[in-house]
């Protein structure tokens, strides 16, 4: 565990150091304030009965196509290619405690991303007073919701890069694994439904795994502040055994 | 407890596919000995210490650091290793002196003693005022390795181990590291690899020839010298026929071969004998050949082999038995 906090530290200090963080996170802030833009000029022109926090948070997916794996990519290829994964392994440290150092500094930060976005509507409030009188734009419980439910699916979204990084020592490779393996898992769901809707045949056990792994149904779920357990499971349990699966992964190729 | 060596491996193998890459090795190294390995590229010198270091395993046979099992124990082990690997890989864009106390807190040096620590080992590696507070990214190729050297100090380890301490450096630096390496004997052992042979020979108590995966040869050089390359060498220039020196030799009685000879300007020839007599045989030699007609004696010197020619005479000894034991392994 001391461990563990040690490499955090290290980890998180190297992330606010290093350039391309800011890179990053100026990036994912310049596309989602434009994404907020939009969506209240959408609301504008024809009103709408969702929140725009709703409508925001709804297309979460499009950051995290780029951003999760640009923040993981690095973690462990990185090491493993210039080769401090070697001297990191000749120091009475656990395996686990590196793959969760490495876990925990990169969902920090994501967490700390989708934080900073609660920026847009402080701002617009500030800038418009009038158009906050409704209460619309900073309702609590969506808000809540919304941010309840990127924590949950950012431990699976995190540790699907994590995974991707420690298979391999290339981080174009980690980057490409990470990315197909967040499109799979966000867009697959959805797209197996659409086949049950057009009329394919999906036996029963069939629909009920597909309705368990509907990443925007349960986004929906939550911003309405329905809280179900089965999404928790979902997203904690895949990752950590994602997270296991890497600890033996560089248990056995160091 | 004096009498546990700091290393023992015994038949150590390991195997990367079809490939085996060290083969049934077997040494130990006592406490505060320096000790070179030495071997071609692909030898096998690698893997061993990677083993030792508790990074990779073992396919068959056992290795203990200080009486505890590496297989069994890695955690314990790395404790009591300072490991330096190849190439040395660091962290660009740290400090120096940020990166040593981050590895002192990983090797878990009590919080008290992680200044004391970190200043005492960028002091032997003479970075402590040079190079403090630059960025590892921007240091010569000389300091990147001593801030590795620096590392592998760290927390006073029993066994410090270096893969190639002084590949890429220029003699200046090669000498510096051999100082420091000086330094460490008998408070630390030390195993060092390397395939530069003078470096092993002045900075190691002992040198093991590791060729194929095999241990070919062990011992300190002159224990090699003797086992290798036996008699006592001479190097001489002679004006006039080399066969006329021959049977001069002969005449007096001195069991001598001419190794080789190469031919000077002048009608002059370096020639390079050994001699299988006991005894003062420098006086002896220039009694027998001065005064002869048929060639004069230029020079004479005693020629001590180096370990490139021990290196050269165990690796092709080690190679001639592993082509002649190949069909018996196989039958």
């Amino acid at each position: 565990m001391r461990h563990f906090f040690i490499l955090l530290k290290h980890e998180l200090r190297m992330l606010f150091i290093s350039p391309p963080t800011y890179i990053a996170a100026v990036l994912f802030l310049c596309l989602m304030g434009f994404l907020y833009w939009a969506i209240l000029r959408g609301m504008v022109n024809t009103p709408s009965e969702t929140l725009p926090t709703v409508q925001f948070f709804s297309v979460f997916w499009i950051p995290v196509f780029f951003v999760v794996p640009l923040l993981t990519m690095r973690s462990i290829a990185g090491e493993r290619s210039i080769g401090t994964l070697d001297t990191l392994m000749t120091t009475p440290t656990s395996r686990a405690a590196v793959i969760l150092s490495k876990f925990a500094g990169a969902y920090i930060f994501y967490m700390l991303l989708w934080v900073l976005t609660l920026g847009f509507p402080l701002l617009t409030q500030k800038l418009y007073p009038h158009a906050s009188e409704s209460g619309a734009l900073l309702e609590l419980a969506p808000l809540a919701g919304s941010f309840l439910f990127l924590a949950t699916s950012g431990i699976l979204f995190i540790s699907i890069g994590i995974f991707s990084s420690s298979v391999t020592r290339s981080q174009l490779v980690a980057g490409m694994l990470s990315f197909t393996m967040l499109f799979v898992v966000i867009i697959g769901g959805q797209q197996m439904s659409n086949v049950a809707d057009a009329g394919g045949d999906l036996s029963s056990w069939m629909v009920a795994t597909v309705n368990y792994l509907q990443i925007f149904e349960h986004l929906d779920d939550f911003s309405r502040g329905i809280i179900d357990t089965r999404p928790f499971f979902y997203y904690a349990s895949t990752g950590f055994l994602l997270l296991g699966l890497s600890t033996l992964v560089i248990e056995a190729k160091a | 407890m004096e009498t546990t060596p700091s290393i023992r491996v015994k038949d150590l193998t390991r195997q990367y596919g079809a490939l085996t890459a060290i083969h049934k090795v077997n040494f130990s190294v006592n406490p505060g000995e320096v000790v070179g390995f030495l071997g071609p590229n692909g030898a096998g010198k690698s893997t061993t210490m990677r083993i030792l270091s508790g990074i990779m395993s073992a396919t068959s046979g056992s290795a203990w650091v200080d009486g505890i099992c590496v297989a069994q124990n890695p955690h314990e082990v790395k404790r009591k290793i300072g490991y330096m690997p190849e190439n040395n890989p660091l962290p660009d864009d740290m400090r120096v002196v940020e990166y040593l106390r981050f590895r002192a807190r990983l090797k878990e040096v009590p919080g008290r003693q992680i200044r004391a620590s970190v200043e005492g080992a960028m002091e032997i590696c003479d970075l402590a005022r040079t190079a403090r507070r630059k960025i590892i990214g921007t240091l010569s190729k000389g300091f990147r390795q001593r801030v590795g050297i620096a590392d592998a100090l760290l927390g006073n380890p029993e066994v410090i181990i270096m893969d190639e301490p002084t590949i890429g450096l220029d003699p200046h630096q090669i000498q510096g590291i051999r100082k420091l390496i000086d330094n460490l004997r008998g408070k630390h052992t030390v195993i060092l690899s390397s395939h530069i042979l003078p470096e092993i020979e002045r900075s190691c108590d002992r040198v093991i020839i590791i060729n194929r995966g095999r241990i070919v040869a062990a011992g300190s050089s002159a224990e090699l010298r003797e086992e290798f390359l036996p008699g006592n060498r001479f190097s001489m220039v002679v004006e006039g026929a080399e066969t006329a020196v021959a049977s001069r030799l002969a005449e007096r009685s001195f069991d001598a071969t001419i190794l080789e000879s190469t031919a000077l300007p002048e009608n002059r020839s370096r020639l390079i004998l050994r001699i299988k007599n006991e005894g003062d045989l420098g006086s002896a030699l220039i009694q027998a050949l001065s005064g002869h007609s048929a060639f004069t004696l230029h020079s004479l010197a005693p020629r001590e082999p180096n370990l490139e020619e021990i290196f050269l005479a165990a690796t092709k000894r080690s190679w001639e038995e592993t082509i002649e034991t190949k069909p018996k392994i196989s039958a």
